[in-house]
């Protein structure tokens, strides 16, 4: 049983929340499909970070400490 | 607001007022035009940014679309028209809609810039701000050649299309601006001629109200007349070809003829048969519109089977 009297107005803030909830939904699942294109087209990628690279460094300097 | 007060007052917004504040019907036509600019382009785009960039193109159109019901409230509630929209109804607080249309505007446009490329996106601010700002705040009640310099908002979206494709703005982009451009005025003065009992309610200098009905049909066929050399123009660029070219002069035939029988025309005569003609004329710049973008559309299409374009 219901101690609240039910309005029109809850109804319409029920409908605002659940579209809102739907527009944000959507928005991850795009943010996440765009990260997945751009990741994926971007060519060769390589896979780590925060290591010396010695392959990027100009060849004349490679031996230099 | 609690419980109380909104049903006091008998306002608190739906899901759909707030979709209102975006004017989907202007948004739809935003989507079209930016939806062709992408697709004409020269170059690849993966289909998923493609619809990302049409997506926060029209979400910035939508956003100005707000500021602009924010900015208007006081005369969109005079004018019949748009009396039920939203804030003028009272079911949206002024405030909110310009939080809302300043939030998603921000949002639109740094989306657009993740997903395409900085080019883009700040032709989709500059576009926000020229529609709110420029068209809104500034000329819309301030001089009746509004409309003429307004036009440029509703013209960007294709060149901003373009430009999230390519990268850079060209001719092609810089015709199918100057084709909605000038289109603007002659479809908008058409439909001023039938509706001006609201505009001058509403005290907006619109060209029928500060000049006459007489201006304005003039106006409406040397606009129309300087519309034709863009539409055919860009038919003998690179997004043009000879299907574009025998669509746009059949439609350029028309519009003038459209044009040249409301400037023969007087307000008796208009009266008499309740502006017939004038309605005919708008109508049909509608079509006009859709179908020069169509036939980009086609020429663009066919091309991989060696029949679009030059």
């Amino acid at each position: 049983m219901s101690f609240r009297a039910e309005h029109e107005i809850h109804k319409r803030r029920l409908g605002r929340n659940l579209g809102l909830g739907a527009v944000l939904v959507a928005f991850v699942a795009l943010v996440f499909g765009l990260t997945v294109v751009k990741v994926t087209n971007v060519g060769q990628m390589q896979g780590f970070d925060h290591v010396v690279r010695p392959e990027m460094v100009p060849a004349t300097e490679a031996g230099k400490p | 607001m609690s419980d109380a007060q909104a049903i006091e007052q008998g306002g608190e917004a739906g899901f759909g007022d707030y979709v209102a504040l975006l004017k989907p019907r202007v948004m739809s036509l935003v989507v079209f035009t930016a939806l062709v600019g992408v697709l004409v382009a020269p170059g690849q785009v993966h289909p998923f940014v493609a619809m990302t960039a049409i997506l926060f193109i029209a979400l910035g159109a939508g956003a100005s679309g707000a500021l602009n019901m924010w900015w208007d409230a006081d005369i969109d509630v005079i004018m019949k028209r748009t009396a039920k929209r939203p804030i003028p109804a009272g079911r949206v607080r002024p405030g909110e809609a310009l939080g809302f249309g300043l939030a998603l505007s921000g949002i639109a446009v740094v989306m657009l810039a993740l997903a395409t490329n900085l080019l883009a996106a700040g032709l989709l601010a500059f576009t926000i701000f020229f529609y709110a700002v420029v068209y809104s705040m500034w000329l819309k009640r301030s001089t009746p050649q509004n409309i003429v310099i307004g036009g440029a908002a509703g013209a960007f979206p294709p060149m901003i299309g373009w430009v999230a494709v390519t990268g850079s703005v060209s001719i092609e982009a810089a015709l199918m601006f100057m084709l909605i451009f000038m289109w603007t005025p002659p479809h908008f003065w058409a439909l001023a001629l039938f509706m001006n009992e609201d505009y001058s309610k509403a005290g907006v200098p619109m060209l029928t109200v500060t000049h006459g009905k007489k201006a304005t049909r003039n106006h409406i066929l040397v606009y129309t007349i300087a519309l034709v050399p863009f539409a055919l123009g860009a038919g003998f660029t690179s997004i043009g070809g000879p299907i574009y070219l025998v669509v746009s002069a059949l439609l350029n035939a028309g519009f003038l003829w459209g044009a040249w029988r409301i400037w023969q025309r007087d307000e008796t005569q208009a009266e008499a048969d309740s502006y017939a003609v004038e309605k005919q004329v708008f109508k049909f710049s509608l079509l006009y519109l859709f179908l020069h973008f169509g036939a980009f559309l086609a020429e663009a299409a066919l091309k991989p089977y060696g029949l679009g374009g030059w």
